[in-house]
């Protein structure tokens, strides 16, 4: 089981890189984290923390978009190209299984993503370690962010495979996958603030407004790095409202939504027939 | 002994519509057997079932001794799908190392077996830079990992070029030879004739013959043409002697059933210092094929 799991991840390595994928991803990630330390200079002294804390706190904005993003362009094309390129139905008459395949598949996606991220992050705490000595104080809240971006893209790859059985189509697939990373990341927080905003403090906002945040893989993302680096007032939206959430109830959504997607993509890669 | 794959009484239908109708077949060790179809016959859909790849309705499947699709017959079992493109940004080394590995193979054997399939000198190229043919030719090399009992090959010759097609069939001897049962389909009769043990004809759905070449020949009893030219100005008798006889520009036309061949070039020799040449034509491998696929009133 090991060994396919494996053979298929060298495979999957192989055209990513190939794809330039690989190349794209950690570009994206370096530019991106540069961008915001050299921004994120400015209020290091009104805010009293260390310029790394801060500049984590800025890379956790970017991430909740950056990194969903990145896992479902990688993920998209994993069955349904199978499908388009006539390869489905030879590779199911191979003694391999379904939940195998999407294992390999993760496996190469999940390092390329880390790859992506120790490069941005990284190249972002060098430059903040750099111009304040004091920075080391936020290597934890680094290496928080490091690990939770990685159970936030493992869960939006699992997304995409799901997404890529069902769609069955490559270009289906890329749509239905755009339209979650526009729903799951940048809409369903407006449609939560204009909520809480309508509701006044009533009981939504008090009930329903955290549940609907834990449900969310990338709000829970966000929140526990803010919650757990204590930068909430530093926030603002959805973060800044969402003070009150205790740090395990971020952190087990955090980590059951990677299972929970990897399973759904299992049952839809199961119904899928060649 | 039990053949390689035995199927009995298979039914598959798809939304109302019967794909295939109490099909029975069966390929033993060492035998090279044509599934023959127009588009639409049903071909692909058997071999889905047969790979365990789709349910049937109803009937009996049997592959190398257990059910299709499980465990021990994915072991054994080999299979080119028609139209398999394979991922453009992989070589066809990687590409073939990848199948092996899923075999648990070394990979180490890849290079042989493209070299078997004469793809040695493009291996190391991506697969996105190679012609259809070549392409097919890695699906044929992924089939050869392992030693399989039973190959299923959906039309392995389309996209073949005549040299690379007679290549192919070569390999299958060998194949053959070793002990594989060997199910390959096409969608003509000319590309498969004398190089298979036993021709099967699906149309739409049902099987309509099978046999060999020879047998099926027999059994379609089509006619036979005769063509005669005639020494100069002495076709007039030749169909003063023929009635049904037509005139072909400088020749003239016969038909006559298998049957009675021997006593109409008889009558036609005869006639001997009126005749400048014979030629006798046998149905063509299409209209034998055309005459099965067509009664089931297709
Ligand atoms: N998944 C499917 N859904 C509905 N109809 C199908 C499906 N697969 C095949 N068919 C139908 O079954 C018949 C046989 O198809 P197929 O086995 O592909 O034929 P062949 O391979 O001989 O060209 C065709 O009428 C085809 O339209
Ligand atoms: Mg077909």
């Amino acid at each position: 089981m090991i060994e396919r799991i494996y053979a298929t991840a060298v495979t999957e390595i192989h055209i990513a890189r190939r794809n330039r994928w690989v190349l794209i991803a950690v570009v994206l990630m370096v530019v991106f984290s540069l961008v915001l330390s050299a921004v994120g200079s400015a209020p290091v002294g009104g805010l009293g923390a260390d310029r790394l804390s801060v500049t984590v706190a800025s890379l956790t904005s970017l991430s909740v978009y950056l990194v969903p993003l990145v896992a479902l362009l990688m993920s998209f094309d994993a069955v349904a190209g199978e499908v388009e390129r006539g390869t489905l139905p030879l590779l199911l008459t191979y003694p391999v299984g379904r939940g195998e395949v999407l294992l390999g598949k993760l496996l190469a996606h999940s390092t390329i993503l880390i790859i992506a991220l120790v490069a941005g992050y990284g190249a972002a705490a060098l430059i903040a370690v750099a111009t304040d000595p004091a920075a080391v104080a936020g290597f934890g809240a680094l290496w928080r962010l490091t690990w939770t971006s990685v159970l936030l893209g493992a869960t939006f790859l699992g997304i995409g495979y799901a997404l890529s059985a069902l769609a069955r189509r490559a270009s289906g697939a890329a749509g239905l996958a755009i339209g979650v990373w526009l729903g799951l990341v940048v809409l369903y927080d407006l449609a939560l603030l204009a909520a809480v905003v309508a509701d006044d403090g009533g009981i939504f906002t008090t009930q329903v407004f955290p549940t609907a945040l834990l449900a969310n893989p990338a709000d829970a993302f966000r929140i526990f790095n803010l919650t757990a680096s204590q930068a909430t007032a530093a926030a603002s939206g959805v973060g800044a409202a969402a003070g009150a959430l205790p740090l395990w109830q971020t952190l087990l959504s955090l980590c059951l939504w990677p299972l929970a997607a990897l399973g759904l993509a299992t049952l839809a890669f199961r119904r899928a027939e060649p | 002994m039990t053949p390689t794959l035995d199927i009995a009484n298979l039914t598959k239908t798809f939304d109302g519509v019967k794909a295939l109708s109490d099909v029975s077949l069966s390929v033993s060790r060492g035998e090279r057997v044509a599934l023959l179809g127009h588009n639409g016959a049903g071909k692909s859909t058997l071999m889905k079932i047969i790979l365990g790849l789709i349910p049937a309705d109803a009937g009996r499947i049997d592959v190398c001794g257990s059910a299709p699709g499980g465990p021990a017959a994915r072991a054994k079992v080999a299979y080119l799908p028609e139209n398999a493109t394979f991922h453009s940004a992989l070589t066809g080394l990687e590409q073939i190392a990848f199948y092996m590995r899923l075999r648990g193979e070394s990979p180490k054997g890849a290079m042989a077996l493209l070299e078997r399939v004469g793809l040695a000198h493009a291996a190391r190229r991506r697969i996105g830079t190679y012609s259809k043919g070549m392409r097919q030719r890695v699906g044929l090399a992924q089939a050869l990992i392992g030693h399989p009992s039973l190959l299923v090959l959906d039309e392995p010759t389309s996209g073949l070029d005549p040299v690379s097609r007679r290549d192919f069939y070569e390999l299958l001897d060998g194949l053959a030879a070793e002990g594989a049962a060997i199910l390959l389909s096409s969608h003509a009769l000319t590309e498969v004739e004398a190089r298979t043990d036993r021709l099967l004809i699906l149309s739409g759905g049902q099987m309509v013959a099978e046999g060999t070449l020879n047998a099926l020949r027999r059994k379609a009893a089509l006619p036979v043409a005769i063509q005669v030219s005639a020494i100069n100005g002495y076709d007039v008798d030749l169909l003063r002697a023929f009635p049904d006889a037509i005139k072909l520009g400088n020749t003239v036309r016969l038909t006559c059933t298998q049957d009675d061949k021997l006593d109409t070039l008889a009558q036609v020799a005869a006639l001997r210092d009126k005749v400048a040449d014979i030629d006798v034509i046998p149905p063509s491998l299409e209209e034998i094929y055309a005459h099965f696929s067509r009664r089931s009133g297709q």
